[in-house]
Formats: structure tokens, sequence, C-alpha cells
């Protein structure tokens, strides 16, 4: 569904990115895991599109982004919860909601997307009419995927979900990416909570230095040696 | 005693309204795109000498050609806007604020001159067959040209709020207004919204022209004098709450014009400068604004 290929991006002088190279399949959800400053939410930005990569291409079904501006990829099917959610705080839950199916085609199947959304996160349905400031970092973390759901993607693109979250709210959430892919959405996510990730993810990449350096099942790379020593804190 | 101060309030709250409206399109423009456009106080001389002209050539009610002037201000807003403004969209916030400020800057320089070559340096104003009534009511004066304005003001900026919060495209503005790059991800093309805004701010400041042309009186040189009234009044209401803008110009016109009678009309500036710059120590987030957008 989705093709990178050897991507290098990067800021001004700074190159993030490294001939970064992954395959998302449909209906699959894939991680992306790494250290801080790795170039995880570079990658990210490069998909849909807030950053032009100075070579690769990204490929969504066999078309190439790289003419695409950033607010035709949410059109064409991609949509990403930025790191920290990101909500319109000074907005309504609703209004939230309702910029999310901003897009033309989103835009007229929206009361169905929004029942959909209340369907998954009960919790937006009963908040809608507050403003999005006033809610909790768990329910912001919500809107925010809710949003984005909002725009009928074929691949959602997670940046951190877990990001400041208590535990018990994490596996919450995780259980809500689960059920999301289970109806159908295809995900790729990033995470630093790499122990979750890995547990949740039929595959998932590695990438440091903004270079991919490994790849497998979520299973494997759980026993993969670097993976355990670097991130998991055992030997 | 009661009867000059009730008469200045009422004076006060009539100009107010204007500054108001002044400032709303200049908060638009600034929250939404960052630009700091100090040729709004142009925009605002242009939209009045729309008007004007209008009236003396054709003889059309200044009331009757506003719509007239707001597609002048559109089209202007529109040019200015594809020529120079949208070249500084991808700055980075703050050398979007510098570089908007030197061109608004040229850009006044230019149409100062532009309408004192054009329409000379006299002041003029519309005069109306109603221009001298007013009603009064407990011996205080309401000049009917002037309550005719505020009206307008009122409801221009009632129109306003209503857009940005009923409509898609307002709401579009408002999550701009936040954070451009989420609102990017929603899939808004932020190049549109960034037009919009800029072409509603300039009609909105030759609305406020139109107005001023017809209850007082304009002239090429007026434009720095509405510019810093509406930077002031900005400030004082907060950025983006339609209506603490509004009140904030009510406030400022209702002080200069008390100013005017206790100290005199000299020190009318430098109170309103000095609102600003209290506001600005103290309240930063504006009378009205809060912190959190």
């Amino acid at each position: 569904m989705l093709t990178v290929e050897e991507i290098d991006a990067g800021y001004k002088d700074l190159q993030a990115l490294w001939g970064i190279s992954l395959a998302v399949n449909e209906g699959e959800i894939v991680a992306l895991v790494g250290p801080n400053g790795a170039g995880k939410t570079t990658t990210l930005r490069v998909i849909s599109g807030l950053l032009k990569p100075s070579a690769g291409c990204v490929l969504l079904r066999g078309r190439s982004l790289a003419k695409e501006p950033a607010h035709r990829i949410v059109e064409l099917g991609i949509s990403q919860v930025p790191e920290g959610g990101r909500i319109f705080t000074g907005l309504t839950v609703l209004e939230n909601l309702e910029l999310g199916a901003f897009g033309s085609n989103a835009r007229k199947v929206k009361d169905q997307s929004l029942q959909w959304v209340f369907g998954i996160f009960s919790r937006l349905e009963e908040r809608q009419r507050q403003r999005a400031g006033t809610l909790s970092g768990g329910e912001r973390q919500m809107l925010a995927i809710g949003r984005a759901l909002m725009s009928k993607p074929g691949l959602l693109l997670l940046d951190e979900p877990s990001f400041g979250l208590a535990p018990l709210l994490v596996e919450q959430i995780f259980q809500m990416i689960t059920e999301i892919n289970r109806q159908g959405v295809t995900i790729l996510l990033v995470e630093q909570n790499v122990r979750a990730a890995l547990e949740l993810t039929q595959r998932a990449y590695v990438i440091e230095n903004g270079r991919i350096v490994g790849q497998g099942s979520g299973e494997a790379l759980l026993s993969f040696e670097s993976v355990r020593s670097a991130y998991l804190g055992s030997s | 005693m009661l009867g000059p101060i009730a008469q200045n309030l009422v004076f006060g709250i009539m100009v107010g309204g204007l500054y108001g409206l002044a400032a709303v399109g200049l908060s638009l423009v600034f929250g939404v795109t960052k630009f700091l456009n100090v040729a709004h106080g142009e925009l605002l001389m242009l939209g009045g000498y729309a008007g004007f002209w209008i009236f003396t050539l054709w003889g059309v009610d200044p009331f009757l050609s506003l719509p007239l002037v707001v597609v002048c201000l559109v089209l202007i807003g529109l040019v200015l806007y594809k020529l120079l403004f949208a070249r500084m969209v991808k700055l980075t916030e703050e050398n979007k604020i510098k570089n908007t400020l030197l061109v608004g800057f040229g850009l006044s320089l230019v149409f100062q001159n532009m309408a004192l070559r054009l329409w000379s340096a006299d002041d003029r104003g519309i005069t109306t067959a109603y221009s001298g009534q007013a009603l009064t009511l407990f011996g205080v004066r309401f000049p009917v040209v002037r309550l005719a304005s505020l009206a307008i003001a009122v409801v221009t900026l009632l129109l306003l709020d209503l857009f940005l919060h009923r409509t898609y495209t307002g709401k579009a503005i408002r999550a701009t207004v936040q954070d451009w790059e989420a609102a990017t991800l929603m899939g808004i093309d932020i190049h549109r919204v960034y037009l919009l805004s800029f072409v509603v701010g300039a009609a909105v400041a030759g609305i406020a022209g139109a107005l001023v042309s017809v209850g007082y009186s304009i002239e090429p040189a007026m434009g720095l004098e509405w510019t810093l009234i509406a930077l002031i009044v900005m400030v004082l209401g907060g950025l983006g709450s339609i209506v603490g803008t509004f009140v904030g110009g009510l406030v400022l016109g209702v002080t200069q014009s008390l100013t005017s009678y206790w100290i005199g009309g000299t020190y009318r500036e430098i109170v309103a400068l000095l609102i600003f710059l209290v506001v600005l120590v103290f309240r930063p987030q504006g009378l009205f604004g809060s912190k959190e957008g």
C-alpha cells in the first residue's frame, strides 16, 4: 500500500534521513521504532508531505506523492496524528472532528464518520460540546486519533500515541489502535515505547541516526539482541 | 456638567465602533498569516476614497455603495497578496513579521503619495442630504450618520463572527490561527486560507474607511494614524476574539473622547499610547484574550 524508497531528507544543512526504505501492506500494523532523534518523526513528515525529500520517493498504491502538496495527500488517504496530538484547543471537540473531515470526499460522509468515531471513542461523544483545551491528556489523544479518522484514511500514521500518558491509558489507547486496525485501517506507528509497540505489531523497522538498521516481525525484533540491549534495558 | 460627559461618551462609542472595525481586519490577517501589515491604514484610506468618489462622481449614497467599496478592496487585496505577500508565506514567523513590516511601510508610502498625486492633500468628506440630522435623547445628540456607521460596524463584526464560527471555511481559518501545520494535516490548503483572510481583512478595512469618509473626513496621510489605532486596539482586545477587539475599540474611542474633553485634544494620542504600553506590560494577552488560543 505504502512504499517509501530510498528517501534522503533534512532541514537546511542538516540531513536527517539517509536512504530510508520501508513498505506497509494493506491491513497491517507496522511499527517504526528507534531512539530520540533517530528520524522517526521526520519520516512521517515526509510521508505526509510536510517535508519534501531531497532524493527518493513515496508511493501510495503505486502512485508517486512527490508532486502532491500535504493537504492533497490527506485526501488521497493518508492521515497523520502528529506527536502530542496537536488538537485545536480553542475549538470544541466537535469542531475538531469536523475539521478532520475537511476534504470534499470526507465531508460528504461526515455524519457517518462521526458515528464511527464516537463508536470507538464514546468519551468524545459525551464531550463534543466542550472546548478541546478542557480535555484530559488521554482524551486529547483520543480526539487527535478520532480527528485523523474523520478523513476516512486508508493509512493512519501515528506519531508517539503513548507519549506522556499513564501506563493504564497507554494500554487503552493501544487497544483502540488494534480495534481501528481490525476495522480495516492500515497503520504505521512510530513509538519510543518499544516493547508495547512490538507486542502490538506484525512487523517493525528499527531506525537509528536516520538509517534503517533492522526489520522483522515484532516478536523477532523483541529478541533481536541490539534492540533488547538498546531499548528494553536487558542484556 | 453631566451633559457634556454623556455627549463625549456617545461620540467616543461611535468612533470606537470604527476603531474596532479597523482593528478586526488587521487582527484577522495577523492572527492567520502572522503578516503584520502596517499598510492596513492605507487600505482604510483607499476604502474612504472609493466611497468618496463613488458618491461624488455618480451620486450613489455612501451606505448603499458599501458593497462596491468591498469589491474594490477585495481586488486590491488580491493583487497585493498575489504580488507581494504570497512570497512570504514560507518564511519563519519572525522573518515573516520583519519582512511584512518592511513591505508594509513601503506600501504605505506608495499609497500615500499616489493618493496625494491623484486626489490632492485636501481633507474630503461625504455630505449627504441627511448629514446634519441628529436624534436628541436626554439632551445628548446622536448624529444619524454616525449612528448608522456604528450599526454597520456592529453588523459587519457579527457577520464576521458568524462566518468564523458557523462555516467550514471559518473553522478552517480558526484552526489555521492555532496551528497551521496541524491544519494542513486536516487537508486544509493554508495558502487559500491565507489569501482569504488577507482579502477579508482588506474588505473590512475598506468598509471602515468608507464609514470614516461619511461621518468624519479622509486625507491621503490618514493611514498611519489608523494603523496605529488598529494596532493599539488589536493589543487591547487580544488576538482571536472579535468581540474583544470590538470592545477594545470602544474603550479606546471613549478614552480618547473623554481625554479631549478633560485634558485637551492634543493629548488624545498620548493617552492612547499610554494605554497601549500599560496593557502590553501588565496584560500582554489583551484585556479579553486568553493565553490559550
